[in-house]
């Protein structure tokens, strides 16, 4: 169980913050105009790196803000946390 | 008690007796002994039967690594524990134990015939056998299955209790050896919040009992400076220390969980109303592992006679138990260390028959006193076979030849009624492998330690852990590791005078020749699973080449020791036989927990009440006094109905569903959910988020409204109302309540960041009184006659703000029945207050309770949905039959893409439909299947019954189901075919009552 | 085939001291080329090659192992097998697997141990009574054998589960299929392969897949750390590493890799004969031959390729097994371990060809993989050999995302185990 630095608590153990997946897939702003295959894309698709991933976080039993999070998902290491809107730092 | 096997030990208690019974049998210990330094002190070392070929099997050691002395304690139902080691039982009043695995008894097991058979039981003779007949597979497996298992699951619930709690520090010392205690000294003069944690019940380790005089620490002997140390441990108020506390796992982030045993060392009667244990969870910055090593024993032809002890546990029970496991002693060895335990037993008196070093020589002091005792030293020699069945009696032993390979010589007879056995020793790296970390092999002393350079988070391992095993390197190697990790200039221990006695002269072999071809010995390596050398080369001549792979087909480690004895023999015979670098070959995975973790201690109390919240609305007490039977929905408890007279519950079901309708009904609806939502951007916010249009929605009106998941199925419903411009009040499904908190919160914050909106959750801070009927008018008038419930100022779909008796409400008109009705909102505190008004205030009209079920059925007589009993997650509004609120002129809204994929535009998917079924009394069962050809084969099934009552309104059953095309299917006829016969259906509109809502206004 | 296994064959081995047992499979270099690659070297990977040889007789095959065979989740998971699936596509795939698992240990003269037990999943609250018979329904009119309990024939069929309606989700019954039950995972992995390299099937281990390599729109070979192996065809099983491949490739697929847990107790005399599964308080166990109780526990809710979960997880897990079988609280955890599993978002798994020519993927089966063992091996063999897939796996193509024709199976079983 790791443990996460809520950018607006601190750190708290993981068993409070639930996993939203891979981060800055945009809702597309016009979806009636993609293709089913595009919005496929979107809905279903993912990257589920074995590696670095920019993925999203919610302090569910916290404040229950959503950040953003650069994990390495082979070793469970995190290596930054960024606010919702914010540009990933580089790593 | 054997006077003979006693001498006198200052750690434990000789001035107290203790009787226990093993076996059935009443001995007697000290306070302070071990059941298995008990046992030995009576003479017994036949204390079990191996697991498959039931050989007879002593204590082998004195720790956790015992393989073999594993008992049942207890044999009350409710407080048996099976598989217990007697090496970590500490002696008790009223402790019973039992010998497991063996019938009828330990002395005479039946079972011990599969010793004979052993020759047809090599390694995985299950995988190749047992195939013939086809069928007869589950008959043999009867008997396989009753033969294997170890002792006796309890048969009746734990009455004991168990805890956990949360700590963090700076710093977690695990191990109060003589490192753990430097560590941790260093720690606490640090100022640091540390932690120190031992398995045993005293601080010290081995050193703790180390009187020999050839070991010093500033000229005193080992134990009386290690007892000073520890006695001055105890001053530093920032020093927590745990005893009889075990480290169970080293999770990543420095979270490790730890055992801590309370009651288990109690007398019976002193236990009552006592935690049992506590389970630790421990978040450390810094992690000092200091977990010691243990002693290996060596691999030859029958080393698994009870008496065949390691070395080390020899010493430690004539030093600190005061036992003496024998009254001649032989001692076979690789190394120094076991020359500690000879002169430990010759200070006490014991005799000391041989000693067998399969080494040249060594020039150490410690081997140089030994020989001048005059103890015979039979060098370069190996034990080729022990002989005694239930007890060990003799050894015969031959030369090695130059090579260690084979034997030469003449065989030599030597009786003994104890063998002591030293391999070397191996560092406990299974908590810093289970943290991530990584190992590496040490060619010197053949063994894994932890690869300082690959640790995965703050920690250091130090002491014999980390392969030090001198105690002048333990002592100052721990001094050095420890300073600077943990920041420190100087230190107490920096000008420490050690004196040592051993040499570091080893030699290893990992499986020892003998005279007899292979095949015809038995080498052990896992004592308790009765896997031989001879079973890993056969699984490497079968082809499996991994580690895992070996260990897995001969079972070799994965008894309840997990292979704390055998798991480098087995990898050095895989090295040795496949000519492979063992550093190369790696481990096998370490997993927690490190010692057999009680399920109790993990679960802690969170069982029975505690198993998980229970959520009761305000008015849960009249309910329970009104006799109500209740419903879990989520984690609510809910009113299902309300039984008079000892009605059944279809009698009080139509009862209520009929009085509904006929007069008033009242319903506790406080569990649904309530979110508020509020900003400039509410109504934007909805528009969103629901299938419908909310902009122009009027303040003070009620608007029901679909929410879809991005894959364009059904996901929840409710009525939202609007309060105010910027102001909205959702209502949510039951079960969906957090589910649809959470969605909209993610789609704001994530998606739609630019919105102004708010959303608070006020699902417990109101509570929802339900009254519908036609007589629910007169009632709500009764209770609020200021409001004016006129048709034209009040209604259908609208919203008022008012109060009772000055308690400030919401009421609104809206109806899940179809019944003309009414929802009050009240601060949760005035709740019961209020539905008891309206009970009082809906007397004359027989205003009656109804709960969930009644509900359903209502709804269901007017074709209304309830998600998740209706819906099922793979069903689109459309499909529902409700296009009606599907906006198309909304250019976006959660789930609409999803809507125009090929699949969700077919024609032909399943359909939301009504069923009635030609005998009006037949009531469908729930989830019942719908098919249109009962001969076809194989069989197609249409759909399913979702929703089916008996409706007392129409005096028939009705049922709402889906079904593939249902929607062009009215007045068709289908079969709902059961186990013993098939029901006639039709299908119909879903609305079966009131299709013109007169009912709303009357 | 080499020397046949049978209660002769051990009696005949001991008299020479099983010295001369043969090797079980083979440890070859990997040729140049082959007909056909299958990436993962588990029970999946390692069926399909079986099947591709004796039923498509196409045996110029290799199976490249990162590791060790078996070594993934299929020498992880806790063995359940079981064919009562709801949605008919579901129950087609999973009892045509459950068929060859009836006769598995004949067929490879290799005892699986596959033993049918029965496996009863509990109900706890209305609507799991509602989605449970129904599923039961369809299990029976789809010529699955499943029967509905009530709770005293529940307590009836395994006597300690606590019936009691005082506790928190007390057993409102259940439904049992008694075809369902066990195996001997590690055995499944190591019988196929043992068939297979008898049948001319190249097993290599320890050789690690690194690049796909296309020539435009269709494959033609694999880089590995052992160097590039030419083949036409590649059938991807790998699992929570399907993804990592896929990207190899250039694809995306639906799935996310997460950490699932298990446990087994210490061994115990025979106490639970069967196989009892409870989502709604999420439990489930069955005792091993050795006498060990196998308990799943959840996954978690992050993308990991660790093979850790929470421990969390775990605590929740033993929770619900203490609520259902108080009398195992002073029972004690041996071992836990994780697994990576490959998770589609209708719960059901993917078994198809894809965009690429000769590239062909069969994951997604989330937590519940190993039942379909045989089955899926048999599937994929034919969708790789006739670059088609049989009417049995037509339904679990990738093209179902795009379509929205999903298989969800989350409505039966809120984790498809």
């Amino acid at each position: 169980m790791f443990v996460i630095n809520c950018p607006f608590c601190g750190e708290r153990d993981q068993s409070e913050f639930s996993s939203g997946g891979e981060a800055h897939i945009i809702r597309p702003k016009q979806p009636t105009e993609l293709s089913d295959d595009q919005w496929a894309e979107y809905l279903f698709m993912r990257k589920n790196i074995k590696g670095v991933q920019f993925e999203r976080w919610n302090h569910a039993h916290g404040c229950r803000k959503w950040f953003n999070m650069i994990r390495d998902t082979s070793n469970d290491k995190i290596h930054a946390i960024y606010k919702m809107g914010e540009k990933p730092p580089i790593v | 008690m054997s006077k003979e096997l006693r001498v006198n030990s200052k750690y434990i208690d000789q001035t107290t007796r203790i009787p226990f019974k093993f076996n059935g049998k009443t001995f007697y210990g000290f306070k302070g002994d071990t059941l298995a330094s008990a046992l030995l002190s009576n003479n017994v070392h036949l204390v079990g039967r191996s697991f498959k070929y039931h050989r007879p099997r002593g204590i082998m050691t004195c720790g956790s690594e015992e393989p073999n002395a594993i008992v049942q304690v207890s044999n009350d139902p409710s407080l048996t524990e099976p598989n217990v080691r007697a090496t970590e039982i500490e002696l008790y009043e009223g402790l019973e134990a039992n010998s497991q695995n063996c019938w009828p008894s330990v002395n005479f097991d039946i079972g011990g015939i599969n010793n004979f058979l052993s020759p047809f039981l090599p390694a995985g003779f299950y995988y190749k056998t047992f195939m013939w007949p086809a069928s007869f597979w589950e008959k043999y497996e009867f008997f396989i299955r009753h033969s294997a298992g170890l002792g006796k699951a309890p048969t009746k619930p734990d009455p004991n209790i168990y805890d956990h709690q949360y700590a963090h520090c700076d710093v977690l010392v695990i191990g109060g050896g003589i490192s753990g205690v430097i560590a941790a000294k260093l720690s606490a003069e640090k100022k640091l919040n540390t932690i120190l944690l031992d398995d045993k019940k005293d601080l010290g380790g081995v050193s703790i009992y180390n009187n020999d005089d050839n070991f010093k620490i500033n000229d005193q002997n080992v134990s009386k400076w290690l007892s000073n140390e520890i006695e001055n441990l105890k001053k530093y108020p920032n020093l927590s220390i745990k005893t009889r506390t075990s480290l169970a796992a080293f999770h990543g982030y420095n979270y490790l969980l730890a055992r801590e045993n309370l009651t288990d060392h109690l007398n019976v009667n002193d236990r009552k109303d006592k935690i049992r244990q506590r389970l630790w969870k421990i978040r450390a910055k810094k992690v000092v592992i200091a977990t010691g090593a243990i002693e290996r024993p060596l691999i030859f032809n029958n080393n698994d006679r009870p008496g065949i002890l390691l070395s080390s546990s020899i010493k430690k029970y004539i030093d600190y138990y005061g036992v003496k496991c024998g009254t001649k002693i032989s001692i076979f060895t690789s190394n120094d260390s076991a020359y500690e335990t000879v002169l430990s037993l010759y200070k006490n008196g014991v005799k000391i028959n041989s000693i067998i070093d399969i080494r040249d020589k060594s020039e150490s002091l410690i081997v140089k006193k030994v020989q001048d005792i005059g103890i015979k030293i039979y060098w370069k020699h190996t034990v080729v076979n022990t002989k005694g069945y239930k007890r060990i009696n003799s050894v015969e032993l031959m030369k090695l030849n130059e090579k260690g390979t084979g034997v030469i010589g003449d065989k030599i007879n030597e009786s003994c009624d104890c063998l002591g056995i030293s391999g070397g020793w191996t560092p406990m790296v299974h908590l810093f492998t289970q943290s991530g970390g990584k190992l590496e092999f040490n060619r010197i002393d053949n063994m894994f330690i932890p690869d300082e350079n690959k640790s995965p988070s703050e920690q250091i391992s130090v002491g014999s852990c980390n392969g030090d095993l001198e105690l002048d390197d333990i002592i100052k190697k721990t001094n050095l590791k420890t300073k600077e990790f943990l920041d420190i200039n100087t230190s107490i221990f920096d000008s420490l005078k050690i004196q040592n006695s051993k040499e570091k002269n080893k030699k290893n072999i990992w499986l020892l020749p003998s005279d007899k071809a292979l095949g015809k010995t038995k080498p052990f390596l896992d004592f308790q699973n009765d896997s031989t050398a001879k079973d890993v080369k056969l699984a490497l001549r079968e082809g499996f080449k991994s580690i895992e792979h070996v260990k897995r087909y001969t079972t070799t480690g994965m008894g309840t020791d997990q292979g704390k004895l055998s798991n480098m023999h087995a990898l050095g015979i895989i090295a040795d036989t496949t000519g492979t670098n063992m550093g190369e070959l790696g481990t096998t995975t370490f997993r927690p927990p490190f010692t057999p973790l009680t399920f109790g201690a993990i679960v802690g109390r969170n069982v029975g009440q505690f198993f998980d919240h229970t959520r009761y609305s305000a008015m849960h007490n009249w309910h329970e006094t009104n006799g109500a039977k209740f419903e879990n929905v989520g984690q609510w408890k809910r009113p299902w109905y309300y039984p008079k007279n000892k009605e059944s519950m279809h009698e009080a079901v139509q009862r209520e569903s009929k009085a509904a309708r006929d007069s008033a009904g009242i319903l506790d609806a406080s569990t649904l959910g309530k979110i508020d939502i509020q900003g400039t951007d509410a109504s934007e916010f909805l528009n969103r988020v629901y299938t419908n249009a909310w902009s122009k929605l009027q303040i003070g009106k009620c608007r029901y409204g679909l929410m879809l998941n991005e894959d364009g199925m059904v996901y929840d419903d409710g009525v939202t109302t609007r309060l105010g411009e910027n102001h909205y009040i959702m209502t949510t499904t039951t079960g969906g309540a957090a589910n649809v908190l959470n969605k909209l919160e993610d789609y704001l914050q994530t998606e739609w960041p630019e919105l102004d909106v708010y959303l608070t959750t006020v699902t417990d801070h109101f509570s929802t009184i339900s009254i519908c009927g036609p007589n629910s008018k007169k009632i709500v008038n009764k209770m609020i006659p200021d409001l004016d419930l006129s048709d034209q100022n009040f209604p259908h779909m609208s919203f008022k703000n008012s109060s009772i008796n000055g308690v400030r409400c919401r009421v609104m008109r809206i109806s899940f029945t179809g019944e003309h009705s009414y929802e009050i909102n009240i601060q949760s505190n005035y709740a019961k207050n209020v539905w008891e008004m309206s009970m009082e205030a809906g007397k004359e009209y027989n205003i009656t309770p109804y709960g969930t079920e009644t509900m359903h059925l209502l709804r269901a007589e007017k074709g209304f949905i309830i998600t998740g009993q209706d819906t099922d997650g793979t069903l689109t509004p459309v499909d529902l039959q409700m296009d009606w609120i599907v906006s198309k002129k909304k250019y976006d809204f959660i789930g609409k893409r999803s809507l125009y994929r090929s699949d969700t535009i077919r024609e032909d998917r399943k359909q939301l439909v009504g069923l009635i079924t030609e005998d009006p009394n037949e009531v469908l069962e729930e989830g019942a299947q719908i098919v249109e050809d009962l001969n076809k084969k194989p069989i197609e099934m249409l759909g399913h019954v979702t929703s089916s009552y008996f409706s007392p309104n129409l005096n028939k059953s009705i049922a709402l189901a889906v079904v593939v095309s249902g929607k062009n299917l009215r007045g068709k006829k289908l079969f709902v075919p059961m186990e013993n016969k098939n029901i006639n259906v039709t299908i119909t509109d879903t609305v079966f009552y009131d299709k013109e809502n007169k009912r709303l206004n009357a | 085939m080499k020397n046949k296994y049978s209660v002769f064959s051990l009696i005949k081995n001991a008299f020479s001291h099983h010295e001369n047992w043969q090797r079980a499979w083979g440890d070859p270099e990997p040729k140049k080329e082959y007909d056909a690659i299958i990436v993962g070297g588990g029970g999946h990977g390692l069926a399909t090659a079986y099947y591709l040889a004796k039923k498509h007789k196409i045996t110029n095959i290799a199976v490249l192992e990162k590791g060790w065979i078996g070594g993934g989740n299929t020498g992880r998971n806790t063995t359940i097998i079981r064919s009562n699936y709801l949605w008919d596509a579901s129950a087609g795939l999973y009892d045509h697997a459950l068929k060859i698992w009836e006769g598995l240990s004949q067929e490879l003269n290799y005892n699986v141990m596959f033993s049918q037990r029965g496996v009863m999943n509990l109900a706890h609250n209305l609507q799991d009574v509602r989605d449970l018979k129904r599923r039961t329904h369809a299990n029976r009119l789809n010529g699955i054998d499943a029967v509905w309990l009530n709770t005293n024939e529940v307590k009836k069929f395994c006597p300690i589960i606590n019936t009691s309606q005082d506790i928190r989700y007390p057993v409102l019954g259940g439904t049992l299929q008694k075809r369902a039950g066990t195996a001997r995972h590690d055995a499944v992995a190591w019988g196929y392969a043992r068939g297979a390299d008898a049948l001319g099937v190249d097993i290599i281990q320890n050789c690690e897949v690194k690049g796909i390599k296309r020539n435009g729109k269709e494959v033609i070979g694999v880089e590995t750390s052992k160097g590039f192996i030419k083949t036409k065809k590649i059938g991807v099983v790998a699992a929570g590493h399907s993804s990592v491949i896929a990207n190899m490739a250039g694809l995306k697929l639906p799935l996310e890799s997460k950490p699932l847990q298990a446990l087994v107790s210490e061994p115990v005399k025979p106490v639970i004969d069967t196989v009892v599964m409870s989502n709604a308080v999420h439990a489930y166990v069955s005792q091993s031959d050795k006498g060990e109780l196998v308990i799943g526990a959840g996954t978690d809710s992050y993308v990991s390729y660790t093979q850790k979960g929470s421990h969390n997880v775990v605590e929740e897990t033993l929770r619900a097994i203490l609520e259902l079988y108080p009398i195992f609280s002073r029972m004690k955890m041996l071992r836990q371990w994780g697994g990576i599993v490959d998770i589609c978002p209708d719960a059901s798994p993917i078994i198809s060809k894809t965009q690429i020519k000769g590239l062909y993927f069969n994951c997604g089966w989330g937590t519940g993989g190993f039942k379909a063992t045989p089955g899926s091996g048999d599937l994929f063999a034919h969708t790789i050999a006739n670059d088609e897939p049989h009417k049995l796996n037509a339904a679990f193509n990738i093209n179902r995302f795009v379509s929205g024709d999903l298989v969800d199976e989350h409505g039966a079983a809120a984790v498809a185990h």
